[in-house]
């Protein structure tokens, strides 16, 4: 360990696997992303059904094991963005602080039963998910009930992400009482800002589950409230896509500029923007409950504000990844004020992956701050639109970055070569460009006034416009489900085909502006950790005050699918 | 962030304008709002859930003029139809939807009229549109709520004025 301690942060990352054997925590990560490539397996195939149902057509046979749409699109909503997106990151995360400290985790064995809490917990929500006994969508508003064990798996789920939290602060505490002084590095210090968000924002979810959905399922308590429950799951609901994108982003800013053959512009920057995620995520659930009565439109008002403020990190994400972007593809001969873009290198299907998810995410985040407008939020709510959102946000930008990140990950875990660089870039392109038609369909009906999570063939009021769009969203959907199977199959014969030993690091990259020029406010926890807590107890405070004290658990539970 | 660099100044130059943009967006939006009166639904009450139809105004669901060319609609939603389930009112009129739920989570969507709110069990959700255009103007409950959820579905007919 001594010669760890005397080496800086950056040349710790290439000697790490030299130095400090990370082999447990390469097969954790390796366990949590085993498990989450399962969950989006289902959710493709489950994705596939409801995408076909669009235009009228259905799988001959899916009756064995979808009972109705309504099933498919709950299985498809949970295993995608609850259970692929929280493995994924549990798995990568951890990977990226390790390797960026060159540091293993505090502690293995807490790690181990960290992944086994959760797949058990996974275990346990998805009996009843799959037998159609939680058909609530990843939203489970009360009073639809699901059978008591959905909510307790996935609280066993939240629990465990909470451990992967105090392993990685012990982690981090161990590094800093070695490196006094010292800056930490960019990748653990982007882990632990994404862990210790989510702990915070998770509280909303959690207390929903163990005060009203847990005791009400399993018969403790005969009623619950609607308007606590949703505004306790949208405390949890709108931080979760900064929890799903905080590790994109940390892709974006500490690998990919390397990957693309440059530096990252600004590492001071990045920092900043990672500790505005850290303070704004939590206090601007209201924005998904702008059509709910109950709460007051003025502190709805005050949520939009606060949306719109955490857009401010995520244009200074666009900046510094782009002009990251420039430096690698001007140092490979990339001319011109726009053209350099061509020179990025597109053969290759990590960066031409996440460079695709990050264009997806431009327009993303721009129907993002349309769903988060007040009144335009009427125009969009609970229509078409809103899938169509998701699907370029956590469907791509998340998604189709974190598919990047296994086509260097998966071999560096296995020791082998990607099987097929051609085949994982007809993968990537084929995803894209089913996105732009699936998306953009979905979008377009949403305006038409379609509404989502609907079996829309079968509803009384579909009109010719929206049946002339329809199967646009059967076709885009079509290519997704092509894609993401030649994903399954890149992958798999890595694993168990390659023959070619992969060699490499970590792609850690170099910063144009480095750690030392980071304020020390930047590497300070208290402070902001406090002012997220004051942002939250402002903008929720007197509300939930309000609700908790004077709501009475009156609404019975019904399962009516 | 070190002072007199060029990184320093493009961070300058990008930061001020990525302010400048959302407070922008968000004067727009506070003008669009305010200026044209959108009101989103919000304090309305509380009515108790397994009490609904007992307690007015849902006792008697329906229609009512509450003042010249201004309606009151009272409305119960329940799996899977809305009550009443057809309302008519006449070109021009101003329309207050007071409505509820009686067992699970309902949507009252008109997008013709923009109408977009939530129906909640224990919640009273008031919110107001005008219907200046005859015709019919389809209503749909746009949150999931069970197997027939897509069945749920009603209509306000405009009539033209006499």
């Amino acid at each position: 360990m001594s010669a760890v301690v005397t080496l800086t942060p950056r040349s710790e990352t290439d000697g790490a696997a030299a130095v400090v054997d990370l082999r447990t925590e390469n097969r954790l990560t390796a366990a949590f992303l085993g498990v989450g490539l399962v969950a989006l397996f289902g959710g493709a195939v489950t994705g596939l059904l409801q995408a076909l149902e669009h235009a009228g057509i259905q799988i001959p046979g899916h009756a064995t094991f979808v009972k109705s749409y309504y099933h498919s699109v709950a299985m498809h909503g949970v295993l995608n963005v609850l259970v692929w997106t929280t493995f994924f990151i549990s798995g990568f995360v951890p990977f990226m602080v390790t390797h960026a400290l060159g540091r293993p985790l505090a502690s293995r064995p807490l790690g181990r039963l960290t992944f086994g809490l959760m797949l058990a917990g996974l275990m346990v929500a998805a009996v009843p998910l799959v037998g159609n006994a939680a058909t609530v969508m990843f939203t489970f508003y009360p009073p639809l009930m699901a059978n008591w064990a959905f909510y307790v798996g996935l609280t066993l789920v939240v629990v465990g992400t909470w451990l992967i939290t105090l392993n990685l602060a012990l982690t981090l505490r161990g590094w800093w009482a070695t490196h006094p002084g010292a800056r930490t590095p960019l990748a653990a210090f982007m882990g632990m800002v994404t862990f210790a968000m989510w702990t915070i924002a998770s509280l909303g979810l959690a207390a929903e589950m163990l005060f009203m959905l847990i005791p009400w399922s399993l018969g403790w308590v005969s009623g619950t409230d609607p308007l606590l429950a949703r505004v306790l799951f949208w405390f949890t609901g709108h931080p979760i896509v900064y929890f799903w994108l905080l590790p994109a982003y940390m892709s974006w800013y500490t690998l990919v500029p390397r990957q693309a053959g440059g530096r990252l512009f600004s590492d001071p920057l990045a920092r900043a923007s990672f500790i505005l995620f850290l303070v704004l995520s939590t206090p601007l659930g209201f924005h998904h409950q702008f059509t709910d009565p109950g709460i007051h439109e003025g502190w709805k008002l005050v949520h939009a504000f606060l949306t719109f403020a955490v857009f401010f990190p995520s244009l200074l994400t666009f900046f510094n990844v782009v002009a990251s972007l420039e430096d690698g593809a001007r140092r490979r001969g990339g001319r011109g004020w726009a053209a350099w873009f061509l020179r990025l290198p597109w053969g290759d299907p990590v960066v031409a992956a996440q460079v695709g998810a990050m264009l997806t995410f431009a327009f993303g985040g721009i129907g993002g701050l349309i769903n988060a407008s007040f009144s335009l939020n009427l125009l969009v709510h609970n229509t078409a639109w809103i899938p169509g959102h998701l699907h370029l946000t956590v469907g791509t930008a998340v998604t189709l970055s974190f598919m990047g990140i296994t086509y260097w990950l998966v071999p560096l875990l296995r020791g082998r070569e990607l099987w097929s660089r051609r085949l994982a870039l007809a993968q990537v392109w084929l995803w894209l460009g089913g996105m732009v038609i699936f998306s953009n369909a979905l979008h377009r009906l949403g305006l038409m006034g379609m509404p989502r999570r609907t079996q829309i063939m079968a509803a009384p009021y579909v009109t010719p416009e929206w049946k002339a769009v329809l199967p646009l969203v059967a076709i885009g959907g079509t290519l997704l489900f092509v894609s993401a199977m030649l994903y399954f199959v890149v992958l798999i014969l890595t694993v168990v085909a390659s023959r070619k030993p992969y060699v490499g690091d970590v792609p850690f990259a170099e910063p144009m502006s480095g750690p030392d020029s980071v304020p020390v406010m930047f590497d300070r926890w208290k402070p902001w950790l406090a002012l997220a807590f004051v942002l939250i107890a402002l903008a929720y405070g007197p509300t939930l005050v309000h609700l908790v004290v004077t709501t009475p658990l009156d609404a019975p539970g019904l399962r009516v699918w | 962030m070190k002072r007199n660099t060029t990184v320093y100044l493009y961070e300058l130059a990008w930061i001020l304008p990525s302010i400048a943009i959302p407070v922008g967006m968000l004067a727009a939006l506070a003008v669009t709002a305010f200026g044209a009166g959108i009101h989103l639904p919000s304090m309305a009450g509380r009515v108790d859930p397994r009490r609904v139809t007992a307690t007015a105004p849902f006792d008697a669901p329906g229609v009512v003029q509450v003042g010249p060319g201004l309606y009151e609609a009272r409305m119960t939603s329940q799996i899977w139809t809305f009550t009443p389930n057809e309302i008519r009112v006449p070109a021009g009129a101003t329309v207050t939807f007071v409505a509820t739920s009686q067992d699970v989570v309902h949507g009252l969507f008109i997008p013709k009229a923009h109408v977009n709110a939530m129906l909640l069990p224990g919640q009273i959700t008031r919110v107001t549109a005008r219907f200046d255009t005859p015709g019919e103007y389809p209503i749909m409950c746009h949150e999931y709520c069970g197997i027939a959820h897509h069945t749920m579905a009603g209509r306000v007919i405009v009539e033209p004025r006499r």
